[in-house]
């Protein structure tokens, strides 16, 4: 199994370079496609797919905790939450404009997580799940305890963003490039981040923590430095999603907010960039088709679909299109000869 | 390349602008003549999913509005998705009902925060959003919201409903209060307060609080009972107005004691509170309770039951939300027969905040319905019942709020 494997890595560090430039290439298309989406769909799409950009930054977030570092986080809701109330707080209360509050979001986020991931460095696996979970649980109830920042139970209610004075735009439309902005830029960001040094110190963390200790990694900053990354990603999405709903409630922020977010990653492929992408997808496409389906047990439904998404694609969707890729290229190169 | 990436911008720009041009040229959205949309969300699943049974009962009624040939043959085409409580799902559920699914209107969408969260869209869309299914008191603002109403009494309505009944029965009162520090617990006090009028406030000898996270309600409590109040407004979720109520009886504690209708329940509440403590209990009631056996001969009640057996077979028949859903869908019906053939959005509208004494079935004998373009909030009628120990009992008459406004 791990001659298999070490046989495998280095057949991709020999296809690297080509692989990479299909990436790109690839990248850029999606690109192109997702700039002309909006013009394409009704203004209720373009919503939707603003959710699923917002969902895909979040995702990402957690999937660099949890993916890369293997530190499990069942309360990534909460930084969501944070980054959300951060966006709401500034824009209501102290008429910040609203596009500060988005990387305040991050930045408030960033700290919060790196301090909650100090004394989570001494919890693993099982035991900062519960950790990150109690988290989850605490931040509707403290959301409403401070009611008088908060507006309590009953939300905070905001305007939606008016795009720039001049821009050909609906606000729907604005709004998705606002997020499409954001989601480019963290994902090349995190692409950079995790291809180099410090991608492989947290995958040598998760995989053998004793052996990275011996390579000289500092193990418990990265470990805390990577929650604080992780809970910036997931703030700024929140951020974004108090933008695009204009409303925030406790309510929005429960524990299954975490929960999904948990399955967006597993579904969408764990360790991988583009796995938040299909992730995203799924979390905010397959409820509602689930609901088209049977409207009396749509929850059984959407269980089946996860069901038969972990089976079928085990290592999730990015890696079943990978698997897919690797073996249409096998295809053509035997066809083309040596 | 650069110039290629500036024509496909400017194409997309284009493209654009030529695609958000049109829309809203159709007169009346989600009618035709044989069909009527109507949109609702309801939280079928999370945590506040036993509000689902009032989505399943409305559709159950309108089911059998269609099945006697629809309101002015028009059959009613009841779209309703689940929002699991969560107010970013109803934002995007009710958009794809008003912009994919062109329903009508909408209506019944559950939960105060839910609401919230959908309260600018709908206005902005002037979309009617009618009878929305929340006790908060915001919803009947026709000045700047004038596309939204509620139905049923608001929590401010139900305070002032005490406030009458203590200054009319109790001589010289000394009223304390407990309630829970957010919008809802101040909702009920203003509207107390508001009923007590000027002179009647200064019966207030203390107001005590507690947070939703507080563990119990006891020192509160005994403070109030040393304040030598004989009137106690008990302004609590069940958790803790079971405790209240407890504590009240523990510590020989015997006022007047209101309870908010928030807490009713006499599964819930007041077994647990222990029957001995809560009888006495004073609370309030505006539709038949299905558990009470004098409608056990009343021909609505009867209708009503055969409507169950008939229609939502599985649906609990002792559930007071059952009939709440059967009532609120007969007013929305009402409102589409007086709309006639012009189902318009703004005569929809129109027609909603101009129903007078419309007296339905199921609701409390001398409870009525009433609206007018300035009174959005349609219910204001509560009859006071007492615990007797085994049930709530109706007692002398139906209380107004509207004329202490």
């Amino acid at each position: 199994m791990s001659v298999r494997d070490v046989v495998a890595a280095a057949d991709q560090l020999r296809r690297g370079a080509a692989v990479r430039h299909w990436w790109l290439g690839g990248a850029v298309l999606l690109f192109a496609a997702a700039c002309l989406l909006p013009f394409l769909i009704s203004g209720f799409r373009v919503f939707q797919f603003t959710q699923v950009g917002i969902y895909a930054i979040a995702l990402l977030g957690l999937n660099i905790l949890t993916g890369y570092n293997g530190q499990i986080s069942l309360g990534h809701g909460a930084f969501y939450a944070v980054g959300a109330y951060t966006a709401a707080i500034m824009i209501d209360r102290w008429a910040v404009p609203y596009g500060w509050t988005v990387p305040a979001a991050g930045v408030l986020c960033f700290v919060v997580g790196f301090l909650f991931g100090i004394p989570a460095l001494r919890l693993e696996g099982l035991y900062l799940a519960l950790a990150t979970f109690a988290l989850a649980l605490a931040v509707p109830q403290i959301l409403k305890y401070f009611d008088d920042w908060t507006g309590g139970s009953q939300g905070i209610v905001l305007s939606k963003p008016e795009p720039p004075p001049g821009l050909p735009l609906t606000a729907d439309q604005w709004l998705y490039f606002l997020t499409l902005a954001w989601l480019v830029a963290l994902f090349v960001l995190a692409a950079n981040l995790l291809r180099g040094r410090p991608g492989r110190a947290l995958v040598a963390i998760r995989d053998h923590p004793i052996a990275a200790a011996a390579m000289g990694v500092n193990s418990a900053l990265y470990k805390s430095l990577t929650f604080g990354v992780s809970a910036a990603y997931t703030g700024v999405a929140g951020a974004l999603s108090a933008l695009a709903i204009a409303f925030v409630a406790p309510d929005a922020f429960n524990v299954f907010l975490s929960i999904t977010l948990l399955v967006g990653i597993v579904i969408g492929g764990l360790a991988s960039i583009s796995g938040p992408i299909f992730g995203a997808l799924f979390i905010q496409f397959v409820p509602n088709w689930a609901q088209d389906i049977s409207k009396a047990a749509p929850w059984a439904i959407y269980g089946v679909f996860l069901i038969g998404f972990v089976y079928v694609m085990p290592h999730g969707i990015a890696g079943a299109v990978r698997l897919a890729w690797r073996r249409l290229r096998r295809g053509a190169g035997t066809a083309s000869g040596p | 390349m650069l110039t290629r990436r500036t024509l496909a911008v400017v194409l997309a720009l284009a493209l654009g602008v030529a695609l958000a041009a049109p829309a809203g040229a159709q007169s009346t959205p989600g009618v035709t003549a044989t069909e009527i949309k109507i949109g609702n969300t309801n939280p079928y699943s999370g945590p506040a999913s036993a509000y689902g049974s009032i989505g399943k009962a409305i559709a159950a009624y309108f089911k059998k509005v269609n099945d006697e040939g629809g309101i002015n043959g028009r059959k009613i085409n009841f779209i309703s998705y689940d929002d699991a409580y969560s107010p970013p799902k109803t934002v995007e559920m009710v958009r794809r009902l008003v912009e994919q699914d062109q329903v009508a209107f909408v209506f019944q969408t559950l939960g105060t925060p839910s609401n919230s969260a959908i309260h600018r869209y709908v206005n902005q869309q002037k979309v009617p959003h009618l009878f929305v299914a929340t006790g908060a008191t915001k919803w009947g603002n026709p000045q700047n919201f004038p596309w939204t109403m509620g139905w049923q009494p608001t929590y401010q309505t139900e305070g002032k409903v005490y406030a009458q009944y203590v200054l009319k029965n109790v001589k010289d009162p000394k009223i304390g209060i407990l309630y829970q520090n957010d919008d809802y617990g101040k909702d009920y006090l203003k509207g107390f307060k508001d009923g007590l009028g000027e002179a009647g406030r200064k019966a207030v000898v203390l107001e005590q609080t507690y947070e939703v996270t507080d563990p119990t309600v006891d020192s509160q409590i005994a403070n109030l009972k040393s304040s030598g109040a004989n009137v106690f407004f008990n302004i609590t979720i069940p958790k803790f107005a079971v405790q209240a109520i407890k504590k009240a009886h523990d510590l020989g504690w015997k006022p007047l004691h209101l309870l908010n209708q928030v807490s009713s329940s006499v599964g819930v509440v007041l077994q647990p509170a222990g029957v001995e403590a809560s009888r006495g209990l004073i609370s309030t009631l505006y539709l038949k309770d299905p558990t009470d056996p004098q409608w056990k001969d009343d021909q609505a009640y009867k209708d009503w039951l055969a409507f169950m057996q008939k229609y939502y077979p599985d649906g609990n028949t002792r559930d007071v939300f059952n009939v709440y859903a059967y009532s609120v869908a007969q007013t929305m019906v009402h409102v589409l027969k007086q709309a006639g053939n012009d189902l318009s959005r703004a005569n929809i509208m129109k027609q909603a905040a101009n129903i007078k004494d419309l007296a339905l079935p199921m609701l409390y004998p001398g409870v009525k319905i009433n609206t007018s373009p300035t009174d959005f909030y349609p219910i204001e009628q509560e009859t006071l019942v007492k615990f007797d120990g085994e049930r709530w009992v109706p007692f002398g008459e139906v209380y107004d709020a509207a004329k202490v406004r």
